[in-house]
């Protein structure tokens, strides 16, 4: 745990701590945005995300898009009967006033087609596509590949 | 389900189908990330983790192995005597170069482990452990697999499973029990 609080007191001390930014759309809150370097671009990447639904309707995200990678897609970690797989999910739903994470061992972006390794301490853009907000763009922060999440003041991680 | 299909408890009718077998009865050989040939009976007297996974695993693979070195480093040396291993479901992507890259990333008491697919589907039925090769777009694959953390007494014995989705506070109390 030591190492760990360590390593996020490196991490804060970074100059660009982009996945403590917050964008809104709407009603909507997009925050914690992070994912995990790769070893090589032949590996997909990862996309966590946290989003508020402040609002009184319903919404969902239904797509994400990003230069990064040629197919990005949402996907849902599933463990059922002791055995992981990753089906594709075709929409998250972001219900009213709820909050929402696609975190590890969860729902997440799969970035399939890297059009370049991610490495620790770049930042990338992902637009998310709502069904009724709409588009955003969120910038992602590159963490290490063991990262558990960002440390940002407020996050909940 | 637990158990692989093409597996059978021959002559071992009290066995069950459903736990790892201890490790002292297990048959398997693979290569380390090192490039060392690894059997059963090297890890004698050890205590023992273990975990399924692949490098091209995006979530549940780096979160365990993210996971498990946190919990090592709790441990600290109290653990140095375990033997940690993460087993590739993926030999075909999955050399001993490859592991030895990707480890490096996580606690330095993990090995990676790899074979032939012989091998390694000899390893998961001795684990009870199973996988299965899941085709994406483009000629691209991805693999499903066992995703709990399996626990061995220094004798071989098959203590517990740490469960992925279980309260990850649970899992040091129930390593430290292998260790004494």
């Amino acid at each position: 745990m030591k190492h760990f609080l360590l390593a996020a007191a490196l991490i804060l001390s970074a100059p660009a701590v982009m996945a403590c930014e917050t964008v809104t759309i709407g009603d909507l809150t997009i925050e914690h945005a992070w994912s995990k370097a790769t070893i090589g671009a032949g590996r997909p990447g990862v996309f966590y995300v946290e989003i508020t639904n402040a609002g009184s309707v319903d919404d969902a995200l239904i797509g994400i898009a990003t230069p990064a990678a040629g197919m990005p897609m949402l996907h849902e970690t599933v463990v059922q009967d002791g055995i992981a797989s990753m089906p594709h999910a075709m929409s998250i739903p972001v219900p009213a006033g709820q909050n929402v994470q696609l975190s590890p061992g969860g729902y997440h972006g799969m970035l399939m087609g890297l059009t370049t390794a991610l490495k620790e301490g770049d930042s990338f853009p992902v637009t998310l596509s709502f069904e009724k907000a709409g588009e955003v763009t969120v910038n992602v922060d590159v963490l290490s590949l063991r990262a558990e999440g960002p440390d940002c003041a407020d996050a909940g991680q | 389900m637990l158990g692989v299909g093409a597996y059978r408890t021959r002559n071992l009718p009290t066995r069950s189908e459903l736990l790892p077998l201890p490790i002292g009865e297990m048959t398997w050989t693979l290569t380390d990330h090192r490039g060392r040939s690894v059997r059963p009976a090297d890890w004698a007297g050890r205590p023992v983790m273990v975990f399924f996974g692949f490098t091209w695993c995006p979530d549940v693979c780096p979160t365990t192995l993210s996971d498990i070195s946190l919990w090592l480093e709790e441990l600290g040396a109290d653990a140095d005597r375990m033997i940690v291993a993460l087993i590739s479901v993926d030999p075909e992507r999955d050399t001993p170069d490859v592991l030895a890259n990707y480890v490096s990333n996580f606690d330095q008491r993990i090995l990676g482990l790899t074979g032939s697919a012989d091998e390694v589907a000899q390893a998961a039925a001795d684990f009870r452990a199973t996988y299965r090769r899941v085709a994406k777009d483009a000629g691209d694959y991805t693999m499903d697999h066992t995703a709990g953390v399996f626990l061995f007494h220094p004798d071989g014995r098959f203590v517990s499973i740490i469960d992925f989705h279980e309260d990850r506070r649970f899992a040091v109390p129930k390593i430290r029990r292998t260790l004494s």
